[in-house]
Order: C-alpha cells, then structure tokens, then sequence
C-alpha cells in the first residue's frame, strides 16, 4: 500500500467527491470501494446556510482522510492562500497543489506551481502538486520539498486515461522511490490498472466514478482494478514481443501432414 | 456604516472587524475560513482584521472536491 509523507494509505484509489449525484450515493461509493483518501475543496459560503458544516460532518462519518485541493486556482496568490484556508478548516497538511495555466485542457501551469509548491513546504504544508508528465519540472518539484508527484493521465474529466505512456514510464524509471500518483484524466478502471502495472503507488479520480451509471459500483470496479494492476506489477509482467512465441512445446508433437 | 463586499456582495455593515462580521450575517458554526483582501486570516485574528471601505471579505468552508 502507498505511504505519503510516511502516513499508509490502506487503498491505492484516491477518490475526488464531486459531481455525484447525491451525497448518500457518494457516501456509499466511498464504503463500497473502501476507499482511504478522499479529495475536498472550499466553496463561498452565506450566512447561515450550514452547508461547509454538514459535508464536514460526512467526512467525519466516514473516518477517512482529506486531501484538500486548490482546484480553479490560476495564480500562485490564489493558490497559497486556498491552500492556508483549507489547513484551518480541514485540519490537514496536506494539499493537492493545482495551479491552472488553461481553461481548456485544466493544465497546470508549472511554472506557477513550482513557485506556490516552494511557498507552501515552506511553510510546512505536505504538497501533492498536480502536475504534468514533464520530467524536468518533476525533479524541480522534488528539489523545492515535494515528496509526492501526481501528473496528469490527460485532461482533468476527459476520461481518455494515460495519454503519454512514455513520458510517465520514465517518470517512473527516474524516480523509483518518490510516491507517484496517476492524477486525472482516468475514465475506465482498465486505466487505472494499466497505471499500476507501469508501477504508479496510486491513482487519484473523480469524474470516472461519479458520472458513471452506478458510481457505487464503479468505485469498487476501480478498487478492484488499482489492486489487480498492483499485483501485476509485483509480479513483474514479461516483456512485449513484436512476434509470437508458442506457448504449447513444439518438441514432440505429432508428424501428421 | 461600512460599505464592502462580502463573498462577492455589496454589503453595509456597522461590524468593525471580521469576527463581528461574521457573527452579524448570521454564520452559526465554524467550520469556516476567511481571506480579507486576498490574505488568509487566521481564526484567531479575525478579532484584531479590522474592515475598511472597500474590502474584499472571503468566507469559505468544506465542498466536494476533485
């Protein structure tokens, strides 16, 4: 099982809790795949609506843990300061760190998230910077105090799964021991397996599950396929041939023709 | 009276810091955090942010997040 910031994870699936279409079915899909870890934000709120107040009551129904996110934040300045609010109200270090730089694809901006990741360990935040497969602005990650990566699969919602296979191979060749999460992007839990067959600790979706016919369903069909694609990848899967090999012998079968 | 903008809203109140105001438009629990002219104030200074004409007051707490 993952560990971030040396904390176990018991579920590989990080679970996003928007767009359902009910808290009580976003509830179940959270108890039916078992899931550990659940992303949040923070919204406006009016006087007197109590609305911030009965979801913290959900989370709190549920045991699990929150990873709050800076979601729709463009600037650094945004960033920091969601990232401060969300310390005080959830009580939690950790920060799943989104900086925006395009309001078509959901991108990050890396270069505003290098410099808001740099403010917020900083500042002891734990920092889960949602981030691309770039290579180069991963390692600067690592270098400012990231001990965690999350690049994209592709577009956040889009559900085309891993777009850059290549890129997110090498992210993990490079670096064997910094927990990598698959973030975004996701649309079938053949995806996320795929992930984990490649040797990613985690994936992290929301869309997926929630838009899904029977989300709770589709959150435990995800459980399912993060667990199975992590046993494939302890079990060290062969390697890709461009021609086949018989599997039967050939030694010993019969002259027939 | 204090002409500002709470959440985005033109306001008038007669609330001199962030903790009165929030009492005066009726937030009832906690679970809350503020930003005053885009800085984050803590819950424990929101006695001493006192508001002036113009300000940009932010009250945010929990929503589903991906």
């Amino acid at each position: 099982m993952p560990e971030f910031y040396n904390e176990h994870v018991q579920n590989a699936l990080l679970l996003g809790t928007a767009r359902y279409p009910s808290p009580t079915i976003l509830e179940d899909a959270i108890r039916s795949a078992e899931v550990d870890v659940i992303t949040v934000s923070l919204r406006r709120e009016s006087g007197g609506s109590n609305a911030g107040q009965h979801f913290w009551e959900m989370i709190k129904r549920l045991g699990v843990r929150v990873l709050p996110n800076t979601a729709s934040c463009y600037s650094v300045k945004e960033a920091v300061t969601t990232a401060q609010m969300a310390r005080e109200v959830f009580e939690t270090d950790w920060v799943k760190l989104e900086v925006i730089g395009n309001p078509d694809t959901l991108q990050p901006d890396v270069f505003g998230l290098v410099e808001a990741a740099r403010i917020l360990c900083a500042d002891g935040f734990r920092v889960f910077p949602y981030t691309t497969e770039d290579l180069v602005v991963a390692d600067r990650l690592l270098q400012i105090g990231c001990e965690v990566l999350m690049p994209w699969g592709s577009p956040i919602g889009s559900g085309q799964g891993i777009n850059n296979e290549f890129a997110l191979r090498t992210l993990r060749s490079h670096f064997p021991d910094v927990p990598l999460v698959v973030d975004a992007g996701i649309g079938r839990p053949s995806h996320a397996a795929q992930a984990m067959e490649m040797g990613f600790d985690a994936v992290l979706l929301n869309t997926a599950v929630a838009r899904a016919g029977d989300p709770v369903s589709m959150a435990k069909a995800f459980t399912e396929a993060i667990s199975a694609g992590r046993s494939a990848f302890l079990a060290n899967p062969i390697e890709q041939n461009d021609m086949a090999e018989p599997s039967t012998p050939v030694l010993g079968k019969a002259f027939l023709s | 009276m204090i002409d500002l903008y709470l959440n985005g809203e033109a306001i008038s109140t007669d609330a001199e810091n962030l903790a009165a105001l929030l009492q005066d438009c009726g937030y009832e629990h906690d679970r809350l955090a503020t930003a005053l002219n885009g800085i984050f104030v803590h819950r424990e200074s929101r006695t001493s942010a006192r508001l002036s004409p113009g300000d940009r007051v932010e009250v945010v707490s929990p929503i589903e997040g991906g």
